[in-house]
């Protein structure tokens, strides 16, 4: 039931001849009227308390938390302690699901493949290298995500973040990035690919921009695990045991707050090079505070997020598990695949004060962070030949504590810069798999995904190659 | 449409129901969650709102899904949909992005407009926070003037009410043309009476008279009553001609395109089987 074409283009003509008439500031009063009525509408429908301005709690936790001196200090302060309770509370966990699942299944599988004839091959396919990863990952993610993810959640329920973004939203206008940058990289501490797409908050195609090539520097879940175990096996051995848990802490919310910096300067650098342009202004609204629902929240974010990022890290776990099995196992040569390619890559891990182990991880981490140190252990027991019961080359070394980790870690030839510069390759490489795709699918244009994925690898190179240097000019 | 209370119908959720909607075994009767499955629905709902209003906790409490809900306005940045049966009829509900207005100024503002006005919804629940309702009222007036099949859910009485605040929602019902329902979602409080209001809209029980605002100056409400009456000329059936009138003299390039197309017509078609989809288009690269 169409109108004819005439007649539409007669309204449309219509419509711009009286445009001309109402003139200027025809839309503002059109706002005005309409905020007139609901200001009207809301007086006559709601009742006020008579109690005349009593304490206002919301109010008072809210000049303290965007406070201009204790902002900052409570901010930090804050993600401390929940790294903290991460860090000291998923030992005992962990240590648990490896026994169980390392020490105990593992050579009950060996020994049932063994008694229905399977091949060697298959069942060191199948059990040494798909089974053990997947059991590794388990282990070493679930009780850190199990007790990180609830604790963030209940900070998010409770209307904390938006404060966070308030206290920072000055600082990114500086960089000369959108204010509501702060909120899409609080979604990107918990997943980049989420982080990117929070990013249609932001009206503005050149903020965007900035917001999504950056948000790799925001620490997601996937790096969160081998932030925590690196600085709990390294960085918390240098100092004595009472101290362990909250230096180690200290140094994850380190890495973060680098992660926060590089975003300020990487977007400052981004708004005066190739993405030049006025900063838009916006209006931030503060949530009032509610008491989150401690238990929906514990169970929604156990099931939201860490089921989902585990099952992510299974997912992959499983096919990179049997292709650094194959890479230990088929031999060119006299040498496995495997140290081939360890061989080819260690002069340039070297220079970056890495090693070839851990680059050769990277690469087959893309598809996901979450199994970097997994396959930074298979492959450290490759090469060192150390390995646990009854396990072979490319066999998963049973850590049963931090301590064996750092024994072999340090007869795989790790030191401090190693270790230290593991956790800044970490923060500042480039984005997963997912995460590049996301960004090809909200940009749609290989250009910007090219420039998202690389410059961050750039960076990464760049900073732990002068790291490396200034370590060995100094500390020999 | 001016201020007359005493004329205006009262649409009121039928009380019928009042006795039996506090009985445990009545709710579970009546309301189906269905989760993603959304075969065969007959009508269609939106879901309307600022951000941070507890749209996500509606939406989940009616679909039994468990979309993560945060305290965080723009927590909601795409479109989810689900379904639930509730009186017999089959429901499709889409949870809109939260916005503060629906003059399509961001991608988000976008997605929820196009989908109230092409998506054709047979009813539009628009959540309102009774704490902020002055700022909540602003949405809910530009979503009435769009749409006269709307149901009004107050949400976040509880806070309402720790905050000493009472909202009397039959005199604001009476004053909109639309039922409004209290509603705690987080606490599952009143989605019983809503569900009610929705099914009495959607199947033309409680008809609305959507309250729209008066325009004061005397210059634009001539110009406006000269385009409405060509709009409505053009197309009768349309119940919207004024908001049309008004965004196409505000000068809204979307809702100008639709005229050309020839897309208006078909506004307020009653649940058309095959809802336009509103993708978020992909971010237009710069430089």
């Amino acid at each position: 039931m169409s109108a004819p074409s005439e007649q539409r283009e007669g309204i449309l003509q219509l419509a711009d001849q009286l445009r001309w008439e109402v003139g200027q500031g025809f839309h503002e009063q059109l706002m005005e009227d309409l905020y007139t009525d609901a200001a009207r509408l809301a007086d006559r429908a709601v009742t006020r308390p008579d109690v005349k301005e009593r304490f206002d709690l919301d109010r008072t936790i809210d000049r303290l938390v965007t406070s201009r001196i204790w902002g900052f200090p409570m901010m930090i302060l804050l993600f401390m302690l929940v790294f903290w309770i991460t860090i000291s509370g998923a030992n005992v966990p962990s240590a648990f699901l490896s026994s169980i699942l390392i020490d105990q299944l593992h050579p009950i599988l060996k020994s049932a493949a063994a008694s229905i004839g399977m091949s060697a091959f298959l069942s060191g396919l199948l059990i040494d290298g798909m089974y053990l990863a997947t059991a590794w990952v388990v282990s070493v993610m679930l009780p850190p995500m199990a007790i990180f993810f609830p604790l963030f959640t209940l900070l998010e329920d409770f209307g904390y973040l938006p404060r966070v973004a308030f206290n920072l939203d000055n600082i990114f206008k500086k960089s000369g990035a959108h204010g509501k940058q702060a909120l899409s990289m609080m979604m990107g501490f918990g997943c980049n690919a989420a982080g990117v797409v929070a990013t249609r908050v932001i009206d503005s195609p050149r903020e965007r921009l900035i917001a999504i090539i950056t948000n790799n520097f925001a620490l997601c879940n996937g790096r969160w695990p081998t932030q925590i175990l690196i600085a709990t096996v390294f960085i918390g051995a240098l100092v004595p045991s009472y101290l362990a848990g909250l230096i180690s802490a200290l140094a994850v919310v380190g890495i973060a707050v680098l992660g926060v910096l590089l975003t300020f300067l990487s977007s400052w650098t981004l708004s005066r090079t190739v993405l030049r342009g006025e900063v838009s202004t916006f209006s931030l609204e503060l949530p009032p505070y509610r008491p989150p629902r401690v238990l929906q929240t514990i169970y929604t974010s156990m099931i939201d997020r860490t089921m989902y990022v585990l099952w992510r890290a299974v997912v992959f776990a499983m096919p990179a598990g049997a292709l650094i099995w194959l890479c230990a196992n088929v031999t060119i040569g006299d040498l496995s695949i495997a140290q081939h390619l360890i061989n080819f890559l260690n002069p340039a891990g070297i220079l970056i004060g890495l090693n070839g182990v851990i680059l050769l991880a990277y690469v087959v981490a893309i598809p996901a962070n979450e199994i970097v140190i997994p396959t930074v252990l298979m492959l450290t027991v490759l090469v060192t030949g150390m390995s646990g019961q009854g396990a072979g080359a490319g066999v998963m070394f049973n850590a049963q504590s931090n301590a064996d980790l750092l024994t072999l870690l340090h007869a795989g030839g790790w030191t401090l810069l190693t270790a230290i510069n593991l956790m800044l390759f970490s923060l500042i490489h480039n984005p997963c798999s997912t995460t590049i795709y996301t960004i090809y699918k909200e940009t749609g244009s290989l250009k910007w995904t090219a420039v998202a994925a690389l410059m961050p690898l750039l960076l990464g190179l760049t900073v732990t190659f002068v790291v490396a240097q200034v370590w060995r000019l100094f500390g020999g | 449409m001016s201020d007359q209370p005493n004329t205006t119908p009262i649409p009121i959720q039928q009380p019928a129901s009042e006795v039996c909607a506090t009985c445990p075994a009545h709710s579970r009767a009546n309301l189906l969650k269905l989760g993603v499955d959304m075969t065969d629905w007959d009508y269609v709902v939106a879901l309307a709102g600022n951000p941070n209003t507890g749209k996500s906790t509606v939406f989940n409490a009616l679909t039994g899904l468990r979309q993560h809900t945060g305290n965080w306005p723009g927590k909601t940045v795409t479109r989810a949909e689900g379904g639930f049966q509730f009186g017999g009829q089959r429901y499709k509900i889409v949870d809109l992005p939260g916005t503060y207005s629906l003059l399509a100024t961001s991608v988000d503002e976008e997605v929820a407009r196009d989908f109230i006005l092409f998506g054709q919804p047979d009813v539009t629940v628009i959540v309102a926070d009774a704490t902020r309702l002055e700022r909540n009222l602003n949405l809910v007036l530009q979503v009435l003037e769009i749409t006269e099949r709307a149901v009004v859910c107050l949400n976040l009485m509880d806070e309402a009410r720790r905050h000493n605040l009472t909202v009397d929602d039959r005199r604001l019902a009476r004053d909109l043309g639309v039922p409004v329902v209290p509603t705690s979602a987080r606490r599952g409080e009143g989605l019983q009476e809503l569900l009610q209001a929705v099914d009495d809209v959607a199947s033309g029980r409680t008809v609305c008279r959507p309250h729209r605002a008066k325009v004061q100056s005397g210059k634009l409400a001539h110009a406006l009553d000269q385009l409405t009456t060509q709009i409505q000329a053009a197309y009768p059936q349309l119940s919207n001609a004024r908001w049309v009138a008004l965004r196409l003299l505000d000068g809204d390039e979307a809702i100008a395109d639709a005229l050309r197309r020839g897309d208006l017509g078909d506004l307020n078609k009653p649940a058309a089987l095959d809802p336009v989809r509103t993708e978020v288009l992909p971010l237009e690269a710069v430089s």
